[in-house]
């Protein structure tokens, strides 16, 4: 685990706070509190698009029970909601709607891309009416790969994210953008067009890749 | 349950100087079909529905093809007498032919009073491009409604009399009719992991410098 106060000589590791806790004594930072408290309360939004949505309901059950991880509340209103899981087949008809439920949530909010479709399109690559991954939109923080991913994948994944939340600073430059004086936090939604979107992605979190490939490889 | 011959006699007994052929599915499933013409389409779907022995109740399933233009060569055989008196000789003749193309819808219809079926029916279109009407079937069977709007949305036949024809599956900006045969979709490669066929024909295009096409190794 990534330690959140850099140690030194004068600081405490976390595994030594872990000690102290068990002996009765709190010490601690508002920004580790306030990091445990909220990775401990992720929120999703009650929203499914596919098969993989199957896998995140299971999840929610009592077998898996995410429930262990704070994240049982799923919130039927983009407002209430920390955690957008893209759970299933994007197409270019619902695409929109995904990014403006995205901009409805607010910060500080995260991203799954749950399933082969969701990061990349999956089977539906090449069609003509599925978009080639929900992060030419909106910014992914996960990717869980799976057709579908099984329910403990998911559970995985809600453990790196709160790794994530609790490695976060709530100041300085590596802040995250709703703390940033002057950084945008919502997407552009973009517009049905004659063919495809327009655009079809958005440059500033999208760039395919530049790509290399020997003949015959 | 009525073979297609019995029911086309049928239809013809009713609706006489119609236009209805059996298409005989030449295939292990046999499942042959009438072909009805655009005029009387709908007085014969109602009939197919009302008559006491056929009761075709619950339309399941509506479907399109699209029959692109198509050469088609005729065969015609004919015996030439030998003048010099042996015996007559067999010719072919093949003359080739432009059949052009259509669009078809195709209606799968079931008793549900009766329990029998499928019937199958297909619906012409003129042509491809500013003939493309048919009479709707909405009227005479209700579930045809969304999927009349499916065939509308993906392969452009407009159904005459349909109570609600939009898109139902693409966006209502949205330009072509996507399961056409000869539908272009949109030039939006990216990038892929491993192309092969198609895919990697893209790829070169979109990546020339990257997939240069396949050089002589220098020997060694």
């Amino acid at each position: 685990m990534r330690d959140p106060a850099t140690p030194t000589a004068e600081t405490p590791t976390s595994a030594e706070r872990d000690e102290l806790r068990r002996q009765g004594i709190l010490l601690t930072s508002i920004e580790e509190i306030y990091n445990w408290g909220r990775s401990r309360s992720v929120w999703p939004l009650q929203f499914g698009l596919a098969c993989c949505a199957i896998e995140m309901i299971a999840a929610s059950m009592a077998r898996f029970d995410i429930a262990r991880f704070g994240s049982e509340v799923f919130r039927p209103s983009p407002r209430q909601a920390d955690l957008l899981i893209v759970s299933g087949t994007v197409t270019k008809k619902m695409a929109p709607q995904v990014v403006r439920l995205w901009n409805q949530m607010p910060e500080p909010k995260f991203c799954f891309a749950m399933g082969a479709c969701a990061i990349s399109g999956g089977p539906f690559k090449q069609g003509y009416n599925v978009l080639k991954g929900i992060d030419r939109y909106i910014p992914v923080d996960i990717y869980i790969p799976g057709c579908p991913p099984r329910p403990e994948a998911l559970l995985h994944a809600l453990m790196q994210l709160q790794e994530k939340i609790r490695g976060q600073r709530l100041t300085g430059p590596s802040a995250p953008p709703h703390l940033q004086a002057g950084a945008a936090c919502d997407c552009p939604v973009p517009a049905f067009g004659g063919h495809d979107l327009e655009p079809p992605k958005n440059p500033a979190l999208w760039q395919p890749p530049v790509l290399v490939r020997k003949e015959g490889a | 349950m009525e073979t297609p011959d019995q029911i086309r006699d049928r239809l013809l007994a009713r609706f006489p100087g119609a236009s209805v052929a059996v298409v005989a599915n030449p295939g292990p499933a046999a499942q042959h079909s009438l072909l009805l013409g655009s005029g009387e389409a709908r007085a014969m779907a109602e009939f197919l529905r009302d008559s006491p022995g056929l009761r075709l109740d619950f339309c399941s399933n509506v479907t399109g093809v699209d029959w692109l233009d198509r050469e088609v060569t005729d065969v015609a055989s004919k015996t030439i007498p030998d003048p010099a008196g042996g015996p007559p000789k067999l010719v072919e003749q093949r003359t080739k032919r432009l059949q052009p193309g259509y669009l078809e819808v195709v209606y799968h219809l079931y008793s549900v009073e009766l329990r029998h079926g499928p019937v199958v029916l297909r619906l012409r279109t003129g042509n491809r491009s500013d003939r493309v009407a048919v009479p709707s079937l909405t009227p005479v069977w209700r579930s045809c409604e969304f999927q009349e709007r499916e065939v509308f949305d993906l392969f452009g036949v407009v159904f005459d009399g349909h109570p609600d024809l939009r898109r139902i599956l693409m966006w209502d900006e949205f330009k072509d009719h996507p399961m056409r045969k000869d539908y272009v979709e949109p030039d939006d490669y990216e990038w892929e992991p491993t192309p092969h066929a198609d895919v990697l024909a893209k790829a070169r295009r979109h990546y020339p410098a990257a997939a240069p096409a396949a050089k002589e190794e220098p020997a060694p």
